[in-house]
């Protein structure tokens, strides 16, 4: 259990995180989303005691981090750019993270196993592709067993498989009933995987919802209708919050009115429908979607300026 | 009668106990002594250090006894036989230096510094292991390699009567005062990683302090020159270095004890501001 209160972190005149509030549960993988320099990666260094808040707070499992006696038992993280000197082999790495707190040898073989690094574990990180990293930072995650998984942009760089390997790891490890936060702007990954969704923009909370709930309840859902009537319905569906857009003269993309309740005025009127479809906005264009109205919070601020000077 | 279904929430359980210890600092300890053995900068950076040591110091006490004969007598009345087989501490401080920057602001380079503090969120255990480490390793080491440094060159001297030997008064604490001296210039290193945490930074800064400063003292009018420059770090922890005593120059114990409390300062700033400071 992770539970941000009022989390703020500034840089200098630069607000990264502004004013967070959110609560990741075991049980579930949770989905951390946000375009580029949203704040994610600030978070999590929050969360892992790396980065202090300027003000608000941030525990795990009920205790800064930092109170933690065992930290790497409580929470295993894998942080954004390899935290890893280049110039030791993944094994050494793992035996001095290991030896931290009491883990022994054969913990580290059984992670490396996990993982698939057994061929490379005796190579020098540095000249590790990506998703070698990648499964590196993941193996140093799960070395203390822990009951919570803070992980930045684990897909960043794994082929199929591996982005296969991780969405089950993850959702098996939340199933065990741990606490699962991952990062990434990859909308359609986190669909498949997440199934909670903690959106920020800009460092503020957009949304903290389920990954269902996120997607229907998207702005921009609509119906579309076929029909060979289009032009009289089009007409009846007329309203001040409707919208009817037409890609071809038989069918209609309608904004506004659920599907619901188009059928019943086709039906009063007597139109017959060939078609009767509720367009589902994409996750991705469920994020844009979101994401446009953080930066449209923004412009206030601009304003102001603007008649300031 | 209707029965509602109550939504399952998830139940956190907790997961299959893994073997649980908690950090200490033998623990933490013990990790750094992994890291440091298993980067090949260490072997390196200390191999040179010992060759510096023995080899130059070699070098010196054959050239000086090869010449006695023709040097001039100012020279021979300045003549300190245990200092000129140990002359190779000024390049070994070099690389001792070099790697006790490296200790810390090479995880800094690599992001690592990231994970150690995750894993040590407390954050002291770290910079006391490493310094702890670091100075034990070096003052064995140069330790070692200052008695070889000696032996080898008093044998090489005595061929023409130069040689002291380790009974002589005062030559034990140049020999022992050399391993002292390095471990100091390694902790100096270690507290100018951690404060600057950046390595081309800090090696600038810790040459600084031990090699310019002391050059531009040398141009202050010798009025103030004879009481600033005693006081600086290294000509402060090199009096341990010399078998008679310089004219301003502290005393031998003093000079060191007045270079380990820059030690100190260094050490105490760099662990305030790895409390403070963002990883
Ligand atoms: N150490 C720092 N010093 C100054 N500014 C920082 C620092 N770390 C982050 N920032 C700024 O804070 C903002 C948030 O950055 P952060 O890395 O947390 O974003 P992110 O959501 O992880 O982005 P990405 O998806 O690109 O990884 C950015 O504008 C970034 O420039
Ligand atoms: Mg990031």
């Amino acid at each position: 259990m992770i539970e941000a209160h009022g989390l703020t972190k500034r840089y200098g005149e630069r607000a990264a995180v502004t004013d967070l509030s959110f609560t990741v549960r075991p049980g579930v993988v949770t989905g951390f989303l946000g375009p580029n320099g949203a704040g994610k990666s600030t978070t999590m260094r929050m969360i892992l005691g790396l980065d202090a808040p300027t003000s608000g707070s941030v525990t795990v499992n009920g205790k800064a981090y930092a109170a933690h006696r065992a930290p790497l038992h409580e929470v295993g993280a894998m942080l954004e750019a390899r935290a890893i000197h280049t110039g030791r082999t993944a094994y050494n790495h793992l035996l001095a993270m290991a030896a931290t707190t009491g883990i022994p040898r054969s913990r580290v073989d059984e992670v490396v196993d996990v993982v698939g690094l057994r061929q490379v574990a005796r190579k020098r990180v540095g000249g590790f592709s990506l998703g070698m990293g990648q499964r590196l930072g993941i193996a140093s995650a799960l070395l203390g067993d822990p009951a919570t998984l803070v992980l930045d942009e684990p897909v960043n760089g794994l082929d199929p498989e591996g982005i296969l390997w991780i969405r089950t790891l993850l959702k098996d490890l939340a199933a065990e009933g741990r606490t699962v936060l991952l990062s990434s702007h990859l909308m359609s990954e986190m669909a498949l995987t997440a199934e909670h969704l903690i959106v920020i923009g800009r460092g503020r909370l957009i949304a903290d919802t389920s990954v269902e709930e996120f997607v229907t309840g998207a702005a921009g859902t609509s119906v579309r209708v076929r029909t060979d009537d289009a032009d009289q319905l089009r007409r009846l569906l007329a309203g001040p919050d409707v919208s009817v857009a037409s890609a071809e003269r038989s069918v209609l993309e309608v904004t506004g009115l659920s599907s619901d309740r188009i059928g019943r005025i086709a039906a009063d009127a007597g139109i017959a429908l060939a078609e009767l479809t509720p367009q589902q906005a994409s996750l991705e264009e469920a994020f844009m979607e979101l994401t446009r109205d953080a930066v449209e919070y923004q412009a206030p601020v601009r304003e102001k300026e603007g008649q300031a000077a | 009668m209707t029965t509602t279904t109550i939504p399952v929430e998830p139940v956190a359980q907790a997961p299959a106990p893994a073997p649980r210890g908690h950090v200490t600092q033998i623990r933490v300890l013990y990790s750094e002594w992994i890291k440091l053995r298993t980067l090949r900068s260490t072997f390196f950076t200390l191999l040179t250090a010992m060759v510096a040591l023995i080899g130059l110091g070699a070098l010196f006490s054959e050239f000086t006894a090869s010449h006695w004969a023709s040097m001039p007598a100012g020279e021979r009345a300045h003549f300190d036989p245990a200092q000129t087989s140990l002359r190779g501490y000024f390049l070994a401080q070099l690389a001792v230096g070099v790697l006790g920057v490296l200790m810390i602001s090479g995880e800094y380079a690599t992001g690592m510094i990231r994970s150690t503090l995750a894993a040590v969120p407390r954050r002291l255990p770290v910079l006391w292991a490493k310094s702890a480490l670091f100075a034990a390793v070096v003052w064995v080491l140069t330790t070692a390699s200052a008695l070889v440094a000696f032996l080898l060159g008093q044998a090489l001297m005595s061929s023409h009567h130069l040689g002291v030997s380790l009974g002589d008064p005062g030559v034990l604490r140049v020999v022992l005062g050399t391993g002292l001296y390095l471990t100091v210039v390694g902790l100096l290193g270690v507290a100018i990683g951690a404060l600057i945490r950046n390595t081309a930074g800090g090696i600038a800064a810790l040459f600084g302090l031990l090699l310019i400063i002391p050059v531009l003292g040398e141009a202050l009018p010798s009025s103030w020159g004879n009481h600033v420059n005693q006081w600086l770090p290294s000509n402060a922890g090199q009096s341990l270095l010399t078998l008679h005593h310089e004219a301003h120059t502290l005393q031998p114990w003093t000079g060191f004890a007045v270079f380990c409390l820059y030690g100190v300062v260094a050490l105490a700033g760099a662990a305030f501001l790895l409390k403070r400071r963002d990883a």
